[in-house]
């Protein structure tokens, strides 16, 4: 009794602490590919010359900062995906609101909408160019055409799926057009807009290179551009990481930033549900 | 006093819901409807909440005629259509917005302590039961305290135990407001509508319209096995199988 007693108490407090380490469980994948790839080049099994080791990458990384040229570069890309965005957000929104609400503005404009979104949007450059120019307009429009589609039909779906129950009460209560929107129908669309949102995010990311590659003087894209046709490997390694950084780090932003509005929705999870 | 005149209601498709119903509930009084399902009671509750339109006739309050909803009447659904966006408290005070937030706060907690679930005011809707949900929507429409409360199968969806245990609820809120407001019950349940009626009128179906009225002497608290109660519940089973379409075929 007392041997069993005692081992219980020494294993205990390992225990939480073990535990608090599981989400870094899916560190040791890449961390462990990373150091090996190291060692191999390192031990000189391989000349690392088309994949550099971390150890150039990182040096290419705090090279490129110390010089100024990382955040010169970010911030151009950064500033495309901001200006595309909140253009595709805008324009999804209206329209998703309009076609979402209103049957017959659905009809009229959700054929032409839905045709256009089978358009694979890279199509759009040629002509973006010719209207454009090569400058940032038409940059910003595809990054925009980008966002605009999710968000569109993220809106239009999350105001169709509005309970007409819950709407119902609104009615007894008697609230007006403009409560009505503001405290039944905004509040219920807001976590699919939010997912809406996000997943715009995403693909403004993904076009921000495509439109980069159309020809750019700076920008992480034209990092890429840069390492591939001066052979510099580690750069075009060094930008990835920084769109991948900087990608967590817009969206993370979005999810805090909404966090406080979808409070309901998450702590279903995390307390225990009550009985009668 | 709560009169139903007239009332009939086509729906568009053609659909005849609704065929001259004449109803009056005194001010405190409890009437449940009962009747086969596709007999029109979820339209004749839903034209005196003012949800819907009738095609002729009409609904008055205290001889005031109501067309649309109306602060004095208060429905509760089948199911508890809570805003899961707002916790238990704000529910229930969500058609309080116009008062001064402290007037609306005691109001909010006397309707919870009613419903017995203080403990529950900043729960979200999600972590609560069935029968809890639907107390909360009770309390919710109670909180404004109309003169009519409308309950459409308020307690159908739940298991016998809880649908027992809020009939005795509701009993008890009924008697501690004052002054007591009118509740109109639709159910299926013919145990319930005795257990809590003064008044059970029998619908039939095609086109929907009031077949039978019955009143319920029984001395409250009422006792599910009294022989009393047994006759009621025959007299009741009965008016509903004379509302059967093949039978009334027959007897023809
Ligand atoms: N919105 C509607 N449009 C068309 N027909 C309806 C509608 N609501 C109900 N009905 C029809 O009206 C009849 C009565 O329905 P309802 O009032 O829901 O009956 P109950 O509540 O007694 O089951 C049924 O035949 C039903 O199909
Ligand atoms: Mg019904």
């Amino acid at each position: 009794m007392v041997e069993l007693s005692s081992a219980s108490t020494r294993t205990r407090p390992a225990r939480p602490a073990l535990t608090a380490l599981w989400p870094l469980a899916g560190l040791i994948l890449p961390l462990g590919l990373a150091l090996a790839w190291e060692a191999v080049v390192a031990l000189g099994w391989n000349s690392g010359r088309l994949l550099p080791p971390p150890s150039v990458i990182l040096a290419t990384l705090t090279d490129l900062a110390a010089r100024g040229d990382l955040a010169h570069h970010a911030q151009a890309t950064l500033t495309r995906v901001v200006l595309g965005f909140g253009a595709g957000v805008v324009a999804g929104t209206v329209l998703g609101a309009l076609t979402g609400y209103a049957r017959g503005l659905a009809r009229l404009l959700d054929p032409t909408l839905q045709a256009l979104r089978a358009i694979p949007s890279i199509a759009w450059v040629p002509l973006f160019i010719l209207w454009f120019g090569i400058f940032e307009a038409p940059k910003v429009a595809l990054i925009a055409v980008g966002v605009f589609f999710p968000v569109y039909l993220g809106v239009m779906e999350a105001i169709r799926g509005v309970d007409r129950k819950i709407v119902e009460v609104g009615r007894v209560f008697r609230l007006s057009g403009v409560a009505m929107v503001r405290r039944i129908l905004l509040p219920a669309v807001l976590p699919a807009y939010v997912t809406a949102l996000r997943s715009g995010l995403g693909l403004g990311w993904m076009f921000v290179v495509a439109a980069e590659f159309m020809g750019a003087s700076a920008g992480l894209g034209y990092l890429l551009i840069d390492g591939q046709q001066l052979g510099k490997p580690a750069q075009i390694v060094a930008a990835i990481i920084a769109f991948a950084v900087l990608g967590k780090l817009t969206d993370s932003l979005l999810a805090l930033a909404a966090a406080p509005f979808l409070r309901w929705e998450d702590s279903f999870a995390s307390s225990p549900r009550s009985s009668e | 006093m709560l009169t139903i005149q007239h009332l009939s209601k086509t729906y568009p498709g053609g659909t005849h819901a609704l065929e001259a119903v004449d109803l009056t509930v005194g001010a405190g009084e409890i009437v449940a409807i009962v009747g086969g399902s596709g007999c029109g009671k979820s339209t004749l509750l839903r034209i005196v909440a003012g949800l819907d339109r009738p095609s002729a006739g009409r609904v008055s309050i205290d001889g005031r005629v109501v067309s649309e909803p109306d602060p004095a009447i208060g429905i509760v659904f089948q199911e508890p259509r809570l805003f899961p966006w707002l916790t238990v408290a704000q529910n229930v005070g969500f058609g309080l917005a116009h008062l001064p937030r402290a007037e609306r706060d005691a109001r909010v907690a006397e309707a919870l302590a009613r419903v017995g679930l203080s403990d529950k005011a900043h729960v979200w809707p999600r972590q609560l039961s069935g029968g809890q949900a639907q107390r909360v929507a009770i309390a919710r429409a109670l909180v404004a305290r109309p003169e009519v409360l409308l309950l459409d199968e308020p307690f159908s969806a739940l298991d016998a135990f809880t649908r027992l245990d809020l009939q005795r609820h509701l009993l008890q809120i009924w008697a501690a407001v004052s002054p007591r407001p009118t509740l109109v019950i639709v159910t299926h349940d013919v145990d319930e509508a005795i257990l809590l009626a003064d008044r059970v009128i029998v619908m039939q179906p095609e086109p929907g319209r009031i077949a039978q009225e019955m009143p319920v002497d029984l001395p409250r608290p009422r006792d599910r096995a009294a022989p009393a109660f047994e006759a009621q519940r025959r007299q009741i089973m009965s008016a509903l199988d004379r509302t059967l379409p093949g039978l009334s075929v027959l007897s023809a």
